[in-house]
């Protein structure tokens, strides 16, 4: 029986694709690099490169943010990914800063290693063990403040003390202490209403240092505020960080104060979902110069890189 | 110097308006029911409610009880209703707010309840409680306790959830939070509430007091109604609307005393 003229067709086909397969194994055609040639594909770098290995030495890890990501679900039912695919390190007593623009992401990537999010894909793990929602071991600074209006500053310093029932004594003590440190001392019977910006952000900073975090995450904090007390904020943050070693994240738009700041800065990508770009380490002395030569240098660097993308 | 002597001149007389307004609207009804414009049995006129509030102060006739018993009576009724109702209102609206077991079951039933007007509540009262101080509290309770539900439910609900959130960073539990946090940041909507609950429970007052009673405001009136004299009609009127003005002005002043004292 005569063979159909789509047989024919058929049969030339698979023996082409067998040749193609045979020369690959021979290795005279090697995949996936040739660009141009019918069987060669060019092979796109993948969006996020692999963490960069640790450096030898590094103190340990802290923070561990493997592969997360998150989507939200808006009225109409309409799924908007905020975060893909984020692995991230903090090490142990690191000023990391997660630099991106508005609607990168930064700030669900916070509430997610805060326990307030749930990620759809992958974990957190806070000294290797997984985090499942929020809890005083992690101190948050709000961008809003979130003070206890009805509370003075030294009720609302001492509000994680009290909820875990230290007594009364220990509390004031600690209370002081992290008053004084953040510049307050004199307005422990305050209202948050009679402090300025600036101050009620202290507050926060204090109340979270009080109740002895092991990481202390940041949300842009000084985001409500002007540019003048916005710049004397970093100095004081840069100040009590050094005073007070402890695992921080600060989550920013600002490259200066991330230059200010950071021993590490992460590069969020600025559209959604928000996923990591780059890395910089910050091996600056400090304390910091906002205008000074190498600090400028690498804010160039971190800005081409920006506008390359967007 | 000119100009800020006519601003003077102007405030003063902005300043005495109110009273001008008062004092014109009662030789304007003095004037209209003595001129015979509204016949004397259908509306009395303030002299003649004045005389009647005279008479009334000593003398028992014709509705069986002098000023003092129908103040006290009204008042006691109104009292009792309105310091039930914020008792039993506005804890269960702060629980409705934050609890959502609590929402759940008492939610769909108080929707229910809530529309019927009090004074609905009557006839059933009448078979319930008969025609004492209960049945007429009961009537008094229902009308306070709805606002004390509503501002305490909402209050709580009103409470900033970054607040929250940030509590719960702090690991406060559930029942905290609700303590410390749901509460005091419902206190100026439950304060509100105050106001409105007692605004309620008195303008029900006259509605409690149709059912049998022998003394109160509200009786006054009807009886005024029975007995055809108008000048105790209006003596029970004007009596609900000044007392209920100055109830709600010493409240007012309690309430901003004790926001201040908390908000400070």
């Amino acid at each position: 029986m005569p063979k159909s003229v789509s047989e024919e067709v058929n049969e030339q086909f698979e023996k082409a694709v067998d040749d193609h397969y045979n020369a690959i194994i021979k290795g005279e055609i090697k995949e996936g690099i040739e660009e141009g040639t019918a069987s060669g594909v060019l092979v796109q770098e993948p969006l996020n490169a692999p963490p960069p290995p640790r450096p030898a030495g590094a103190p340990p890890v802290k923070i561990h943010c493997e592969d997360i990501s998150k989507t939200f679900i808006q009225k109409g039912n309409q799924a908007v990914p905020v975060i893909r695919d984020i692995t991230l390190d903090v090490y142990e007593n690191e000023f990391l800063v997660v630099l991106g623009p508005g609607q990168s992401g930064k700030s669900t990537l916070l509430k997610i290693i805060a326990g307030l999010e749930i990620p759809d894909k992958g974990y957190v793990t806070l000294d290797g063990e997984p985090i499942t929602g929020p809890g005083p071991d992690r101190g948050i600074v709000f961008q809003s403040y979130m003070l206890f209006a009805w509370k003075n500053v030294r009720d609302n310093v001492e509000l994680g003390l009290k909820l875990r029932g230290v007594p009364a004594e220990e509390r004031h003590a600690i209370a002081d202490h992290y008053i004084r440190m953040v510049g307050l001392e004199g307005f422990e019977k305050h209202y948050p209403h009679q402090l300025s910006g600036g101050m009620k952000q202290r507050v926060g900073i204090a109340r979270a240092y009080a109740n002895s975090p092991k990481v202390m995450l940041l949300d842009e904090p000084f985001g409500q505020l002007d540019a003048q007390t916005r710049m004397y904020m970093q100095v004081e943050t840069a100040r009590i960080w050094e005073k007070e070693r402890r695992t921080v994240l600060f989550v920013t738009n600002n490259i200066d104060e991330a230059l200010f700041l950071g021993d590490r800065i992460v590069l969020m990508e600025g559209k959604l979902p928000g996923t990591l770009k780059t890395e910089y380490a910050v091996n600056l002395p400090r304390p910091r110069e906002h205008t000074s030569m190498e600090l400028l240098e690498l804010r160039e660097e971190i800005i081409s890189n920006t506008e390359l993308v967007l | 110097m000119a100009y800020q002597t006519v601003v003077v001149k102007e405030s003063a007389l902005v300043r005495a308006l109110p009273w001008i307004s008062v004092i014109a609207f009662f030789i304007l009804w003095e004037g209209v029911v003595r001129s015979g414009m509204i016949p004397p049995t259908m509306l009395a006129s303030p002299s003649q409610v004045v005389s009647a509030f005279i008479d009334k102060i000593g003398d028992p006739n014709p509705d069986g009880a002098i000023m003092f018993t129908h103040f006290k009576t009204s008042i006691e009724e109104a009292f009792t209703g309105y310091v039930l109702a914020l008792l039993v209102g506005i804890p269960l609206g702060l629980a409705m707010g934050w609890f959502k077991i609590a929402e759940g079951l008492f939610r769909p039933i108080f929707e229910l309840i809530r529309p019927i007007p009090p004074i609905a509540w009557i006839p059933l009262t009448v078979f319930w409680f008969g025609i004492g101080l209960t049945g007429k509290v009961f009537i008094i309770w229902i009308a306070g306790i709805v606002p004390c539900v509503i501002n305490a439910y909402v209050g709580v609900r009103m409470t900033n959830p970054v607040l929250i959130q940030m509590a719960r960073t702090y690991g406060a539990s559930d029942w905290q939070i609700f303590k410390q946090l749901c509460i005091p940041s419902s206190l100026p909507m439950v304060f509100g509430a105050l106001q409105l609950a007692l605004a309620y429970c008195w303008t029900n007052l006259v509605g409690a007091e149709l059912l049998a009673a022998d003394s109160g405001l509200g009786y006054l009136i009807t009886m005024g109604g029975r007995v055809a004299r108008p000048d105790l009609i209006v003596l029970g009127m004007i009596c609900v609307g000044l007392s209920g003005a100055v109830i709600g002005f010493i409240i007012d002043r309690i309430e901003k005393k004790l926001l201040a004292g908390i908000r400070r």
